[in-house]
């Protein structure tokens, strides 16, 4: 009994170790970014001068930096108009695409998840052959409308796509699921419109699987780098997604402060909605 | 006849209300994909100004391209190594995440926050690691062993493969998790009754009752495979290493040259070949079902 309780907490502490390697290598790439915004322009010079400026000897990356200071990232916020510019950029893309998402898809999953019409499946298949689609597929037809409608080298070649795209529908129509008939039947009889029917029991229970598509939409948006290098040619619209690799060579301080705050929004909203982001995902998972 | 319009009559009403939640949706979905799509597969049959037919000579330009050639082996390549790899080390989280349940919240977190981490901000850690006088070459050298050039030789691919595993991890652990959960209990109490050990509840309860999850776990899997680009080429540029020259690189070199006749044809060849890979994945795993 005892060996048997012994070999038991031998074998967690097992999957513990185990999974504690696989989450290390994350860890390190946090640390590596916040510690190297916090260190001094010479500091990191000579621990990465190696590797950007091709001095001799190989990189040396200190565990803690030996002088922490705030110099370089007080210099991306005063002395960087462009960061501004490019971050600008970036959350004007990302806030009307998401907007966009959640106007189109919204009733349009709650229309395929709870009204019944003719032709609902096809409807739904077709969203989700869409939303398989990787950009590699969809990127001749987004050019050949954007420069139809004279959308190139504007914010909104990159927006309108995000905004009519597939998934948002898929995740919210699954979230919608979870709301009950009979609670629209008796909204019904009480004479509620549809539309009425929509906004006050729809939107309200439908909240988790909005949230879900939202999460994964910011995330998918702010992280895109494909569309807004194709779609737009002109350096000063682009968003800090394509700014940073460049900045990488010549000025390693700003590269490493701007480099952690794109990743401080995704990481929050990461943070605050981990729990809708595996609903999300799992939306894919749950049978119907 | 009456019967029919008792059946029609709701669907009728629905119908109507259906149309208008739909329809600005629809409107997008028609403007922004299905309808330049149709021009896209129509481009691929015609010259570059798009008005004499041009039968396949688009399509054999394209296969007979040295540059598709190599980047479509490439990427299938990759799919090939790294979709095992990833249903492999996924579902092994997943196991260990079961195991030690309910903790491991904070595994959860760790292993999922990759896929939200932008590219863009991993670019120069990547750069650091890899390089030739990177970190891990100092840590090679260190303990006597010799560098490795990582973005010059075929060990970029591996880089590649790794990114792609350290991306995904979370998102596929959180599938198996649900298939997992899916699986009922009983089954595994019926097992246990008859005397099975680990190794054949594995085989008999758990791996058949994951064959669903199975299919939608490649077929996610297989759609993400196509976002390493974004590492590759940040890290190693438009023409990296030629081990890690996909598909995408291809594509946005004919865009910057406005190849946009082959662009249409090789457009219509993957499309063409990745639904058949689902439909495949989809049926295979139903019928196992």
């Amino acid at each position: 009994m005892k060996a048997g309780k012994r070999k038991k907490i031998a074998g967690r502490l097992l999957c513990v170790l185990g999974l504690l390697m696989a989450c290390l290598p994350l860890w390190w790439v946090l640390w590596f970014i916040a510690e190297g915004s916090l260190m001094g322009l010479s500091e990191l010079r000579a621990a990465l001068g190696p590797v950007l400026a091709d001095t001799e000897g190989t990189a040396q990356w200190p565990a803690l930096p030996g002088q922490p200071t705030l110099q370089p990232l007080a210099e991306l916020f005063l002395d960087t108009p462009q960061f501004f510019r490019m971050f600008w950029n970036s959350v004007g893309i990302v806030a009307p695409a998401v907007l966009g998402q959640f106007l189109f898809a919204a009733p349009a999953a709650w229309a395929l998840s709870r009204l019944r019409f003719r032709g609902r499946r096809l409807l739904f298949t077709l969203y989700i052959v869409l939303m398989l689609l990787p950009f590699s597929v969809t990127m001749v037809p987004n050019y050949l409308v954007a420069n139809a409608l004279g959308l190139m080298d504007t914010h909104w070649a990159v927006i309108l796509p995000f905004a009519f795209s597939a998934f948002p529908v898929f995740i919210m129509a699954r979230g919608f699921d979870a709301v009950p008939r009979p609670l629209l039947e008796a909204a019904a009889i009480d004479g509620a419109g549809a539309f009425t029917t929509f906004v006050r029991i729809g939107l309200p229970l439908g909240v988790p699987g909005i949230l879900s598509a939202l999460v994964l939409g910011f995330l998918e948006v702010w992280n895109a780098i494909e569309q807004p290098m194709l779609f737009l040619r002109e350096p000063s619209l682009w968003p800090l997604s394509l700014y940073l690799p460049q900045i990488t060579e010549e000025k390693l301080g700003l590269a490493m402060a701007s480099s952690l705050l794109m990743l401080a929004p995704a990481v929050f909203v990461f943070l605050f909605g981990q729990n809708y982001l595996e609903l999300g995902i799992q939306a894919a998972g749950i049978k119907e | 006849m009456r019967q029919e319009r008792k059946r029609k009559q709701p669907y009728g009403r629905e119908g109507r209300v259906a149309a208008w939640f739909l329809l600005p949706s629809l409107a997008g979905t028609l403007l922004f994909f299905l309808l330049p799509f149709i021009d896209t597969v129509r481009r691929s049959f015609f010259s570059a100004k798009g008005t004499r037919f041009e039968g396949l000579s688009l399509y054999r330009s394209v296969l007979q391209n040295d540059a598709f050639q190599l980047a479509s082996a490439n990427t299938a390549k990759f799919i090939a190594v790294c979709i095992p790899l990833l249903l492999l080390a996924s579902l092994l989280a997943a196991f260990l995440m079961r195991a030690i349940r309910p903790a491991g919240r904070w595994f959860k977190t760790g292993l999922l926050l990759p896929m939200a981490v932008p590219v863009a901000s991993v670019v120069v850690v990547w750069k650091v690691l890899f390089h030739e006088k990177g970190l891990i070459n100092a840590f090679l050298l260190e303990n006597g062993f010799s560098a490795v050039d990582f973005m010059g030789t075929d060990a970029a691919f591996w880089v590649l493969i790794l990114t792609y595993l350290w991306k995904n991890i979370g998102y596929d652990m959180i599938l198996w998790l649900v298939g997992l959960d899916g699986i009922p209990h009983r089954q595994y109490e019926a097992a246990a009754v008859d005397g099975a050990g680990v190794w054949r509840t594995f085989l008999h309860v758990t791996l058949p009752g994951l064959m669903p999850t199975f299919g939608l776990v490649a077929i996610l899997s297989l759609l993400n495979s196509f976002k390493v680009f974004r590492e590759a080429y940040l890290v190693a540029g438009p023409y990296p290493h030629e081990s890690i020259y996909l598909l995408q690189h291809l594509f946005n070199n004919w865009f910057v040259n406005l190849d946009i006749g082959r662009l249409c044809a090789a457009a219509t060849i993957l499309c063409t070949v990745l639904l058949c890979i689902i439909l495949a994945i989809q049926r295979y795993f139903k019928e196992e079902d």
